[in-house]
């Protein structure tokens, strides 16, 4: 593996970039589908934090998508409707509650993490199952009107603006991310992921830097949620369904945790490939789906993005055995 | 007021009971191989539509559907285990997360493809319907069996785990697997024959839960929460801790439910959130 990033940009990321501004053009008939790709990217995002870079397993995730879904929406639909203002609120509520849940989470081993990420999850949808008259119950929270972003672009039916916004948002949180995991806090996060026992020897509480990675996770999870329900105009309960976290995890690891680009990548097929496989028959999605995790498990370690660097470093001779072994000698 | 509150003290603890059935094999799993199977669930949905579908195809007795569920259930687990769950023994947690939840995902798509994805309806025996006098109160006579069966199953699981070779071999494998090896017990065999014996009482627990919890394709995840949280309250090493999780659990359960139905499930999180902030270690866990 390299050492220390200097955190310059290669010339892989800005390709990797140019894909969604290309996208935007070639596919005119795909923007609101293309945008929802773009805010799935950056839930997954989050959940590299929380997962890749503190190896904590959710699998309650959700909750703070949907808080900061609810929190936008709810803004917006009683008249609220400035979208950046919108935006952080709903990750500043997220934050809060992330804070709050990690404190239970950096106490326990995985099976409590699990559970208690799971039971807040169901909680949350409970609470807005059981507070339809605030939430809009299972029929969702209706008439959440936006007003133009900045003053200037209306959300119109074409989703230009949508998909703008969402891009220039999942930018601008991932420039951030990454600025984040190549500071000296994200060098001590890795330190933590690679040897949690060994780093209290050197003076680093562990339990603080993983509630600090958790609110920060939950707080990004807000910012995703609030552009759903911005750039939709809609928020439906199943923000908050086991559904989402599976489904997050899922692209997560399909992807590729740990790398940052892996859950952008692992959302983009995630969601091309349920878009295609829910049409040739809606109800047994999930099956494939299933079978997709369990052949993940088995015979592809580590997701896309992973394989695509081991390939990468193969043809270019680096990491090939023989190579390492002259490296070496 | 103090008859209703035994009333519900005797559904709460029939509950429990049979949660306790239903989780016993994700404890011994975990404690045994530290394998987190979150697809425990789905041998308890398989339990309830083989019961299903023996009475309603075949026509036999509610007693022999139950032990078709058991003896199906346990076969399930086995084969199971030799072709995939032995695969994913040393993974890290994560990947064991993942492996289960894609397995529960197609049990549930599998589920709702043969059977739809409606409630499974079954018809109890007729003794073991309505109401029966018990030291003076009324109580449900299926609560009643649930109890029956469950403390006669927890009887033979403790005289197994406490007194015979196969039972030595099982504690001694849970406190040290390495010196268990070094003695030479066959821990893979071991823990093949406990997966299939936590599969066929899920399997016969998940038979038995048609009347209380339901049937429908949902079930592995609609109370995955809930098994989760008796292994993880109980404590993995034992018997008694699940079990007595297991029946808090379903006191509370029940009693929440009955006195402040508005706020539901919300006492069994909360009582959930107490617990796991007690004791993070389970109930009968070692405290570090």
């Amino acid at each position: 593996m390299k050492g220390l990033s200097d955190g310059r940009w290669n010339r892989y990321e800005i390709a990797f970039w140019m894909v969604p501004v290309v996208a935007y053009f070639a596919l005119p008939n795909y923007r609101t589908f293309g945008s929802q790709i773009l805010v799935a990217g950056l839930f997954a995002l989050s959940l590299d934090l929380i997962l890749g870079y503190a190896r904590i397993v959710s699998l309650g995730h959700a909750a703070f998508f949907g808080l900061g879904a609810y929190t936008a929406g709810l803004l917006a639909h009683h008249g609220w409707g400035e979208p950046l203002s919108g935006l952080v609120a709903g990750a500043v509520v997220a934050a809060l509650a992330g804070s709050l849940a990690s404190l239970l989470i950096v106490r326990g081993q995985d099976l409590t993490r699990l559970i208690v990420t799971l039971g807040v999850g169901l909680m949350l949808y409970e609470i807005a199952n059981r507070a339809a008259l605030i939430t809009g119950g299972v029929d969702g929270l209706p008439d959440v009107s936006m007003r133009p972003l900045l003053g200037m672009f209306a959300f119109g039916i074409n989703g230009k603006t949508a998909y703008w916004y969402s891009f220039a948002v999942l930018f601008i949180v991932f420039c951030l991310t990454r600025r984040l995991v190549n500071s000296p806090f994200g060098l001590s996060l890795r330190g933590v992921r690679e040897g949690e026992k060994r780093m209290p020897a050197i003076g680093v509480s562990v339990r603080r830097k993983l509630v600090i990675v958790y609110t920060i996770g939950a707080g990004i999870a807000g910012i995703a949620g609030a552009l759903l329900a911005q750039t939709t105009q809609f928020v439906g309960i199943d923000v908050l369904g086991f559904a989402r976290s599976a489904d997050v995890l899922i692209m997560l690891v399909l992807g590729g945790a740990g790398y940052l680009y892996g859950g952008l990548i692992g959302a983009a097929i995630f969601m091309i490939l349920q878009d295609q496989l829910s049409s040739l028959s809606a109800a047994y999605w999930q099956f494939w789906l299933g079978l997709l995790l369990v052949a993940l498990v088995l015979f592809a370690r580590g997701g896309v993005l992973p394989a695509l660097i081991a390939l990468h470093r193969h043809l270019r001779g680096f990491g090939s055995p023989l190579r390492r072994k002259v490296e070496k000698t | 007021m103090v008859g209703n509150f035994v009333g519900i003290l005797f559904d709460g603890v029939a509950y429990g009971a049979l949660l306790f059935l239903i989780s016993i094999g994700l404890a011994i799993t975990l404690g045994l191989m530290n394998f987190i199977n979150l697809a425990h669930g789905a041998f308890a949905m398989f339990g309830g539509y083989v019961c299903v579908l023996v009475m309603t195809r075949a026509g036999v007795p509610f007693f022999v559907a139950l032990g078709a569920a058991f003896v199906a259930g346990g076969a399930l687990g086995a084969v199971l285990e030799r072709l995939l769950y032995r695969r994913v023994y040393t993974r890290t947690h994560l990947d064991q997360v993942l492996f289960t939840i894609g397995l529960t995902f197609m049990a549930i798509a599998s589920a709702s493809y043969l059977f739809g994805p409606g409630q499974q309806p079954v018809r109890m025996p007729a003794y073991l319907t309505g109401q029966v006098r018990l030291l003076g109160i009324d109580v449900g006579a299926y609560r009643l069996f649930l109890i029956g069966v469950v403390a006669v199953i927890t009887l033979l699981l403790s005289w197994l785990v406490e007194r015979t070779r196969f039972g030595a071999q099982v504690r001694a494998a849970v406190d040290n697997r390495t010196a268990a090896e070094g003695l030479g017990i066959d821990v893979a065999r071991v823990f093949s024959v406990t997966f299939a014996l936590g599969s066929a009482l899920a399997a016969l627990g998940g038979g038995l839960a048609i009347d209380v919890l339901g049937l429908d394709p949902s079930f592995p995840l609609k109370y995955m929460v809930y098994f989760l949280l008796v292994v993880a309250v109980g404590g993995p090493r034992t018997i008694r801790g699940p079990l007595i999780a297991a029946l808090i659990l379903g006191v509370f359960d029940v009693a929440g439910k009955y006195y402040v139905p508005e706020v539901g499930s919300f006492v069994i999180y909360a009582l959930m959130v107490t617990m796991l902030v007690l004791f993070p270690n389970g109930l009968m866990g070692k405290r570090t």
